[in-house]
């Protein structure tokens, strides 16, 4: 049943990526559609879509400024927060566009979670603080403590780190390695209970070891929340996800299940990329 | 040949670059010079006189020794405290703003206004503070006084708050903002929050600063031989008091100038030293 439907994918894909959603394995959570998003005039991410599937771990790929940050950013209105930004097109978030009118930008990152290159714990903030600091900022009223506690922990334990710190929760999250703060930032992003997760070169700034640590993470987290990781990193992008996008100045070269698209790439463009070509 | 020519021009180069050192640190002890002489001064005229009572008695009348400042420190208290009341929440406000919206057209003409007010003689906020606050109700006041002494601290703030805040990196930000922060809570509990010390720093050069400002007081705080708590009435102030007793012919009076004098440039001195503190303590551990 699955092989024929694959065979089928492996053409469409070969012929009009950019158009034709791939097959996902359990339905889109994120569907992106015709997106272009703009800095000013410059046109950094040209007409793509792409099906985000939950449960899933989907690799964005491509040389530097191919836009796969600038796709990321817009997938929960990051975007837009930076002065002269814009997106055209749809994002739907389970059906609904997230830049529809009236939809508030604060309940989109709820619900679409995200971590950046260089980890960003709050300096001024323990690091239990820090791990509820998301969640104590969708509430109006702080929850009790016992259950702030109780999110943390799960949050900690969810991202690993909880063995490392549960006796100093109280002590200031500067203090760690520079992988325990990225995964203390995943903690973060994971206490609102979000369903995307979106990660914008987690590993750029850590050690081999850390790096490992959040690939096995990222790894760990699929199937509870839907992952999106960008990376420079072809190797990563094979180990970590289940469906690899390649992009290209702007645009949406070719998506395809990780294994297929490093091992059978349909588009020349992406084989001259793996194969080390240019990039 | 060449050799020899370029071996003395590097001999050449390295006398010049080390008279030039010379002369920087020689200009750099300079700059420092005047705090050493104006503090051995200050010790060897006004330490003798400084005692207690210096901060407990009152001024006595001419002809009797000993008295105090007891009412001038009071009444610099209260100034500084008036003064803080409204510039730094102001101050910090403005400073904010500035920092979170630096492009906007009103943020760059507030920095712009913000740098002529710091530059203002504060002998004109004193008579700007006299036409507004004291002619209307025909008599001086401690209120004049503070709010003089508040507008100039206004721009010393906002400048300072501004500087702090930039320092706050984008990526925090950024993450407070990806986590659902709305602005306003970004500014608040993660950008001001992270910049605190930065602005405590500022908040306490601003009143070192401030606190030793004799021009704007003349004709709005007054001064006042008695002791005066009261916002509406004249009140004296250390640096009032100690130009009206250093004009006056009598020496117990002259003493005790040098005595207030000592008092001001200490209280100063430990503000920079507290602030000191505050910024290594703080930010020393927040930033790698």
């Amino acid at each position: 049943m699955t092989e024929p439907r694959r065979a089928m994918t492996a053409v469409r894909v070969g012929a009009v990526a950019e158009r034709a959603p791939d097959a996902v394995a359990h339905g889109p959570i994120l569907e992106v559609r015709a997106l272009d998003a703009y800095f000013g005039a410059d046109r950094a991410v040209r007409d793509v879509s792409l099906d985000i599937g939950e449960g899933q771990v989907t690799a964005i790929i491509g040389p530097s400024g191919c836009g796969k940050s600038t796709l990321l950013r817009s997938l929960n209105r990051m975007h837009e927060t930076v002065a002269t930004a814009r997106v055209e097109g749809e994002v739907l978030l389970e059906g609904k566009d997230i830049y529809a009118r009236g939809v508030n930008p604060i309940e989109v990152r709820r619900r679409v979670g995200m971590v950046f290159q260089r980890p960003t714990p709050f300096p001024t903030m323990s690091i239990r603080d820090n791990v509820i600091a998301g969640f104590r900022a969708a509430g109006r009223n702080a929850p009790p403590r016992a259950e702030q506690h109780d999110i943390a922990e799960w949050a900690l334990r969810r991202s690993a780190l909880w063995d490392e710190v549960k006796d100093r929760l109280g002590d200031s999250a500067t203090a760690m390695s520079g992988g325990q703060q990225q995964r203390l930032c995943i903690a973060r992003a994971l206490a609102t209970r979000p369903r995307v997760l979106l990660l914008d070169e987690p590993t750029a700034s850590l050690d081999p070891l850390s790096t490992q640590m959040i690939e096995e993470l990222v790894y760990e987290l699929r199937g509870d929340v839907s992952v999106v990781i960008v990376t420079h990193n072809m190797q990563q992008a094979a180990r970590v996800s289940d469906r690899t996008a390649f992009m290209l100045l702007g645009e949406l070269v070719e998506v395809a299940p990780t294994s297929r698209l490093f091992t059978a790439p349909a588009d020349e463009r992406t084989e001259a990329y793996i194969t080390g070509r240019f990039g | 040949m060449a050799t020899a020519i370029r071996r003395r021009s590097l001999r050449l180069r390295r006398a010049r670059s080390a008279a030039m050192i010379a002369l920087t640190v020689i200009a750099a002890l300079l700059a420092t010079l005047p705090l050493i002489f104006i503090l051995a001064l200050l010790i060897r005229q006004g330490a003798s006189s400084l005692s207690v009572a210096f901060f407990t008695a009152m001024p006595k009348p001419v002809g009797e020794t000993g008295g105090g400042m007891a009412n001038a420190v009071a009444g610099t208290v209260m100034l500084i405290g008036i003064a803080s009341a409204i510039g730094l929440p102001v101050g910090i406000g403005a400073g904010l703003y500035l920092a979170e919206h630096r492009g906007a057209r009103l943020a760059s003409v507030v920095r712009f206004l913000s740098d002529v007010l710091n530059g203002l003689p504060s002998i004109v906020i004193g008579i700007f503070a006299w036409q507004f606050l004291v002619r209307p109700v025909k008599h001086f006041s401690a209120l004049a006084g503070g709010i003089a002494l508040g507008v100039m601290m206004v721009p010393l703030v906002t400048r300072a708050t501004e500087e702090m805040i930039r320092l706050v990196p984008d990526a925090l930000r950024e993450a407070a903002l990806a986590l659902g922060y709305p602005r306003w809570r970004t500014s608040l509990t993660v950008v001001l929050r992270t910049a605190l010390p930065g602005i405590v720093t500022a908040a306490l050069v601003a009143v070192a600063r401030i606190a030793g400002e004799t021009a704007p007081l003349l004709f709005t705080a007054f001064g006042n031989q008695f002791w005066s708590t009261s916002v509406t009435q004249p009140i004296s102030a250390l640096p009032l008091q100690i130009f009206s007793y250093a004009i006056s012919p009598y020496d117990e009076w002259h003493a005790l100038a040098w005595a207030g004098a000592l008092v001001l440039l200490a209280l100063v001195l430990i503000i920079s030293l507290v602030a000191r503190f505050v910024t290594r303590s703080r930010f020393g551990a927040g930033h790698d």
